[in-house]
């Protein structure tokens, strides 16, 4: 049960009980759909930019809890970011929940719940779903996929 | 003697699984998920040991005596396989890498080379990828060939209502469809497809990749035109399968892949092909494979499939009373004649987050789409399903213990 814990940590299952920002933005400026083929997971991100920096984010999706909760931790970090310190936080994050390490930085007192992922090889692209669609959204694609 | 009460000593068969001992974070390993892929018993293993250890050269080649012993041993595996299909001919067998080439070379060497612009392959909506992809690359090759669908009822059984519509239309060359669900379990009553394409002039393949390590196939008696099975299913191991064909098609048939052992002469302007088999086996074969697929077809002749049969039966019912008690559980299909193959949800939980929480204990189950993303569409599963699937070493407390873990994840993701 403890190492479930790691993957479920209660940040996690509260996100997924209780996404936050689970909507259409009115006023999207970028977005981006992202799929894992295997699964059936998929995310949608939109992204509402004042000045060059994410003011607004929002999330629609389907999928297990830790590719929801995510999704849902995602749109709570990346707000007032530009556009490439989102895309660095991107890297951080899939970076951690690739190996387990924890980067400094008061976002991931939040985002640290995610490093769980590292010890479950077959849901590391769970957490990383919402993140490859972000990027694709901030580079202008379209799609997105986590295989 | 009452075959449907043979017995299986599965504690016995238990023993020949060394993997199976296993245990996992201190619980013992609880495997169901053979659907995707057997495990294998020693006999396989020493079986391919010895091929290499006593028996090995090329086949087909040398004249040399331990070549001699190897193409004689070869062969005997296709023997192997011909006696499990009950084909007439041992030239009817050809030994690929598998179903998933099996079919590969239907829809290459019988569509791109007797299909005719203008006609249709049927397939079903329960299809696994294998037997789909390969018929939409023919259909997008520009041949003429189309494709066409036979539905399935809600219960997850074929529609053989829709399949007479569609061949009714009078241009099907070919259905191509499961012999058994690997989602559903659904087994599909093969003989009456066959009838009913052959009254429409139609030949018919079944991917018997599940059907195929659950129940007696005769090829003779479904008047199969095409049937494909894989070792791997088979508890035997991976890269090595079976395409049966009736004859009269694989002497019509051109090539598949070109090569050696698959011509009869070569200049360096033409060759001409040899006869089949091996005219659809370019390049040296699987050998050790195919030794290891002789092993456990005399492994499970050995235990009788009418008593792996009566076993399995056992099973699916006992699963059939215990799985839906769970509550929030669903089960997905409900067809009449099925085999051990299980998919469901879980009210609580996706289906990953219950896989990952039920491999804690130890239990090994599926999750996802299992390769057969157009059915879960189909039957509105857009998160995909778990599935748990059983083997000749499936126990009743295995079913049980996984009920109970189904109990637990609902508890923990409530």
């Amino acid at each position: 049960m403890s190492d479930l814990l790691e993957l479920y940590p209660p940040e996690i299952r509260d996100h997924a009980r209780k996404p936050r920002n689970r909507r259409r933005l009115e006023c999207v400026d970028a977005t981006a759909r992202g799929d894992n083929p295997l699964c059936g997971d998929r995310v949608e991100v939109f992204l509402r930019l004042e000045d060059g920096r994410i003011a607004e984010a929002s999330f629609l999706g389907r999928g297990c809890d830790v590719s929801q909760a995510s999704a849902s931790m995602l749109t709570g970090a990346v707000g007032g970011l530009g556009s490439k310190a989102a895309l660095d936080l991107s890297e951080k994050v899939r970076e951690m929940a690739r190996i387990g390490t924890v980067p400094d930085g008061e976002r991931f007192e939040v985002l640290r719940s995610l490093a769980g992922a590292a010890k479950f090889p077959s849901r590391v692209k769970c957490a990383t779903l919402a993140w490859v669609t972000l990027e694709a959204a901030l580079r202008g694609g379209q799609e997105a996929s986590s295989e | 003697m009452d075959l449907a009460l043979a017995p299986l000593d599965v504690q016995r068969i238990r023993q020949d699984f060394p993997i199976l001992s296993q245990t996992v974070r201190g619980r013992p390993l609880v495997f169901l998920d053979s659907g995707a892929s057997a495990q294998k018993p020693r006999q396989v293993m020493d079986a391919m040991r010895a091929c290499m250890e006593t028996a090995y050269a090329n086949v087909h080649r040398g004249a040399y005596h331990l070549s001699e012993v190897a193409t004689e041993n070869h062969e005997a595996s296709r023997e192997a396989a011909r006696r499990f299909l009950n084909a007439a001919r041992v030239e009817e067998i050809i030994l690929t890498g598998g179903s998933t080439s099996a079919i590969n070379l239907v829809a290459h060497s019988f569509g791109r080379g007797m299909l005719k612009p203008g006609q249709r392959v049927l397939v079903s909506e329960m299809e696994h990828h294998a037997n789909l992809v390969p018929w939409q690359m023919l259909r997008d090759d520009g041949r003429g060939i189309g494709l066409g669908f036979i539905r399935i009822t809600d219960a997850g059984e074929l529609d053989l209502d829709s399949l007479h519509a569609e061949l009714r239309k009078g241009d099907v060359g070919l259905v191509a469809v499961t012999h058994m669900s690997n989602v559903l379990g659904t087994v599909t009553p093969a003989g009456a497809i066959a009838r009913m394409a052959h009254e429409h002039g139609a030949r018919v393949l079944f991917d018997g990749s599940q059907a195929a390590v659950h129940r007696r196939v005769d090829v003779q008696a479904l008047d199969a035109d095409f049937y494909a099975f894989t070792g791997h299913k088979l508890y035997g191991p991976t890269g090595i399968g079976v395409l049966y064909a009736k004859h009269e098609l694989l002497e019509a048939m051109p090539p598949f892949l070109g090569g050696g052992d698959m011509i009869e002469t070569v200049t360096l302007e033409r060759s001409t092909w040899a006869a089949p088999p091996a005219r659809f086996e370019a390049g040296t074969p699987p050998i050790i494979e195919a030794a290891g697929m002789k092993a456990a077809i005399e492994y499970v002749e050995a235990i009788g499939m009418e008593a792996m049969e009566a076993h399995e039966r056992s099973l699916v019912d006992h699963a059939m009373r215990v799985l839906p008690e769970v509550e929030g559980l669903t089960l997905v299909g409900s067809a009449q004649d099925r085999g051990g193959v299980f998919s469901f949800s879980l009210d609580a939980a996706h289906p990953h987050d219950l896989s990952t929480f039920v491999d804690r204990r130890g239990i090994c189950i599926r999750a996802g789409r299992h390769c057969a993303e157009p059915l879960h569409e189909r039957l509105g599963l857009e998160s995909g399903s778990a599935r748990a699937s059983f083997g000749l070493y499936t126990t009743h407390g295995e079913i049980d213990a996984l009920a109970e873990a189904l109990r637990e994840a609902r508890r923990f993701f409530a």
